[in-house]
């Protein structure tokens, strides 16, 4: 169901909450978290919601979608209601502001009153995020705070901001989408030889944030030199290489779908590797709701990573 | 119980050479949540692999196993079975059975990836060159696919078939394993169908693999809500406190199903409820329930306190007076017209198999002295459910007037473990008004409608332990003996009476004996 409240205040929007829920049955009781959504208002809005619809089957919460419309108009505030089918298994409150309302502050004003009581409250950015996060108006209501330096204009810009200011609470896309390579390479690391990484060389696309997070967070964690190289073909990460004394570890993903895992001594292991979606993703960010310090560290290691020029190749 | 379990058991795995435990993985940190354990290189073979529960749980399982990326690569599936089938008809067969019953999406690159382990051997158990042929193809795969040496056998085949194979194993060298690889063994119930059978069960597969290396499925124990239990009453403030015989009245355990034996009569003729649900099920949602706190969550711990809480489990007597058996009988149910467990095809019309059971237990600690734990279970009852009901005992001092709290019953904490999986707590509230009036009010928590969409099946949950190594959601030799310990008195009075089971319409919830067995203390049971 779908209920639109023109020209309204918040106050209009929690009390008609209210009554929806004492005609239509329960909604809002049991809902874990208040996901608020940050975006200009357009056609990406509904994308964002569906991601969140999608990731609240796992995380039931309250969805904010605060919706920057034109600047320059009269103050005015078109709020929408989304339960049942409309709204998985969330209830979606849409917000769109207007001229002074379409600001930063007044913004977070009118989200305040719709949190959950007592309940966390995870800020998205889908699309351009502020600079500093934690410093947002927005982002200052919020234990978590999630952005995507993919889906920016410029990546490398938003990953370059995203490590100046990083604090605890903030994650990154760029990092969930990581999550699968990860557990590849240390569940490889589980099993004999147990010998130490020497070094490691990662490889994807000139311009991909990812590959240089993972770059990252291998140098943080292993402390060996780690090159970060451009690849020859091949979309976001391409390839990662573990040298041991018994021969190097490989993890290879020439066609963004299937990885290759190649060990010194063994067959090679195929494993179906794709690149993972948004809503995915945010599903695997609502998880937790506790700072990622993993994330933190690997940030930080991407300055100790050294830059490769030569293309490696990547084929199977 | 997440992470805590696996932090504690790495031990569990295979080889245990001292480079092992010299070695900490750099990559891994226990603040990083997000890296899931993946299982390492291993294969898992099926026996039985035609069978209804290998093509509706353990096929898809797998599959949404791979989906979610927690597979090794290179992982392979065998099955073995005595249908004539080629590699392909496998194929087909497990593909029809992941389009039908997974729970994840079907992703095309994944089934790919995965299908390229599956091999198919054909052969009956007593066959030595079937058995010849499934250690040559498990080489292969080891050579081919990498998995290692490191192979699970899933025997979903009848106990009567238990001996045959494990011996097979123990020839064709199967079974045995060294530092490097690990062979683990998983069989299902029954386990058994009293202490001596079990404990002959358990010698016969002891003698081929070792205790630590053998995984006893109960379903029920993958059940997240099951699991949630220990989560509910050990990481909050709000119930331990009250989790005793100060406050605490009596406990039901209730499994009930809707539907009917027709078609079972084969396995359920002469086993009946009590040995086919209580023993396992019921006693292990018991011991879930009273167990004290385990110092931690690691499967030792977590053993030693339902061994203890088992240990302590009594049944209460006099047995005519604190059990009741009933058999369904024919009739309308929800309106369909069903056949009572006397007509049902395969059963003997003088049957005495019971469907319905109840018992009565105590549980002598000084936590519980006192409190009886109600266990029943049924098939054809009013609907399928099973929960825990905890019930509390009446405020000592009212300080009302008796027609204000007429309506005022129990309070009641109640774990749905399935279906609409969560938690109920009743407890008093005034009726608006301007009199004071209490009637009974319900807060509801729906675990189950929100949370579990996403969240893995029982079986996703239990083969990935398998192939992990993580021994906690799996009873031991000593569980399983302990049980039949505990029921098998009441299966033995009830077999030297020369009265059968009393009858119970289809759709109700039991026998007249049941109601009155708790009715003797002034007590009844929870309409589920």
């Amino acid at each position: 169901m779908i209920v639109d409240l023109p020209s309204s205040t918040t106050s209009a929007v929690n009390r008609k909450l209210v009554e929806l829920r004492e005609t239509g049955g329960v909604l809002a009781l049991g809902r874990v978290l208040t996901l608020v959504v940050v975006t200009d208002d357009g056609a990406d809005i509904e994308s964002a919601i569906a991601a969140a619809n999608s990731a609240s089957r796992e995380h039931p919460c309250r969805v904010i979608v605060l919706a920057r419309g034109q600047r320059r108009a009269a103050a005015r505030l078109d709020a929408q209601i989304r339960v049942g089918g409309d709204a998985g298994a969330s209830e979606v409150i849409v917000l769109r502001g207007y001229g002074p309302l379409a600001a930063d502050e007044p913004g977070a004003g009118m989200v305040a009153p719709l949190l959950l009581p007592d309940a966390p409250v995870v800020a998205w950015w889908p699309g351009e995020a502020p600079a500093v996060p934690s410093g947002d108006a927005i982002g200052r209501l919020a234990q978590r705070r999630i952005t995507d330096a993919l889906s920016a204009k410029n990546p490398i810009r938003a990953f370059e901001q995203r490590r100046a200011h990083h604090v605890a609470g903030d994650t990154d896309l760029t990092w969930t989408r990581l999550t699968h390579w990860r557990a590849l390479l240390a569940a490889a690391l589980d099993h004999p030889p147990y010998e130490a990484v020497t070094s490691a060389v990662v490889a994807g696309e000139a311009v991909s944030p990812s590959t240089d997070l993972l770059a990252g967070w291998l140098s943080n964690r292993l402390g060996v030199k780690v090159k970060r190289s451009p690849s020859s073909s091949g979309a976001g990460m391409s390839s990662v290489r573990l040298n041991r004394p018994s021969g190097p570890i490989e993890l290879i993903r020439p066609d963004g779908r299937t990885g290759t895992l190649r060990q010194p001594g063994q067959p090679d292991r195929l494993i179906a590797l794709s690149r993972r979606g948004v809503p995915d993703c945010l599903a695997e960010e609502l998880r937790r709701l506790d700072p990622d310090e993993i994330y933190g560290a690997a940030l930080t290691g991407v300055a100790d990573i050294a830059r490769g020029r030569t293309p490696v190749k990547v084929e199977v | 119980m997440g992470s805590g379990v696996n932090a504690g058991v790495t031990r569990a795995s295979a080889s245990t050479g001292a480079s092992e435990r010299d070695w900490t993985n750099p990559l891994r940190d226990p603040r990083d949540k997000r890296l899931p354990r993946i299982a390492g290189p291993c294969g898992l073979v099926i026996f039985g692999v035609t069978g209804d529960l290998s093509r509706k749980k353990l096929m898809p399982a797998i599959y949404d196993l791979a989906n979610r990326g927690l597979l090794p690569p290179g992982f392979a599936l065998t099955g073995f079975a005595r249908r004539e089938w080629g590699q392909e008809d496998f194929g087909q067969v497990v593909y029809e059975a992941v389009k039908q019953y997974a729970r994840t999406p079907f992703r095309q690159e994944v089934w790919d990836r995965l299908a390229e382990g599956f091999r198919f051997v054909q052969g009956s158990f007593d066959d030595d060159d079937a058995f010849d042929r499934l250690e040559q193809t498990v080489a292969d795969l080891d050579r081919i696919r990498g998995t290692s040496g490191n192979h699970a056998f899933y025997l979903s085949i009848p106990p009567s078939a238990f001996p045959v194979v494990c011996k097979q194993l123990a020839r064709s060298g199967l079974s045995a394993q060294d530092v490097e690889q690990w062979r683990r063994v998983v069989i299902e119930k029954p386990f058994g169908h009293d202490l001596q059978s079990a404990r002959e069960l358990n010698e016969i597969v002891d003698e081929v693999f070792p205790e630590d290396s053998v995984f006893r499925i109960d379903h029920y124990l993958g059940k997240e809500t099951v699991q949630n239990i220990l989560a509910l009453r050990f990481a909050n403030q709000l119930f331990e406190p009250i989790w005793n015989s100060h406050y605490v009245d009596h406990v039901q355990i209730t499994m009930a199903e809707d539907i009917g034996l027709g078609g079972r009569a084969g396995y359920y003729d002469g086993i009946g409820a009590a040995r086919d649900v209580i023993q396992n099920h019921l006693l292990q949602l018991l011991a879930f329930t009273a167990m004290e706190e385990p110092t931690s969550f690691s499967s030792d711990e977590l053993r030693a306190e339902k061994i203890k809480v088992l240990n302590a489990t009594r049944l209460v007597g006099p047995l005519d007076e604190t059990t009741a058996r009933g058999q369904y009988t024919g009739g309308w149910q929800g309106g369909e017209l069903v056949r009572g467990l006397k007509e049902e095809e395969g059963f003997d019309p003088n049957s005495h198999t019971e469907t319905f059971a109840a018992i009565t237990c105590e549980v002598n600690s000084r936590r519980w002295a006192g409190v009886p734990f109600y266990l029943r279970t049924g098939k054809r009852l009013g609907r399928r459910v099973t929960e825990i009901a905890v019930v509390f005992k009446r405020a000592p001092h009212l300080p009302f007037d008796a027609t204000m709290t007429e309506e005022l019953g129990q309070n009641a904490f109640v774990i749905r473990v399935q279906p609409d999986e969560g938690v109920t707590m009743r407890f008093g509230s005034k009726v608006p008004g301007s009199q004071m009036e209490v009637r009974d009010v319900t807060m509801d928590f729906g675990y189950g409608t929100a949370f579990t969409e996403a969240s893995p099946e029982a079986y996703e949950r239990l083969i990935l332990d398998v192939l992990l190594g993580e021994p906690s959601l799996f009873p031991v030799n000593e569980e399983v003996e302990r049980s039949w310990e505990i029921l098998d008195p009441v299966i033995e009075h009830w077999a030297a009476q020369e009265k059968g089971p009393d009858p119970y319409p289809a759709g109700s919830w039991g026998p007249e004996s049941a109601q009155q067995m708790l009715a003797r203390t002034g007590r009844a049971w929870r309409r589920p």
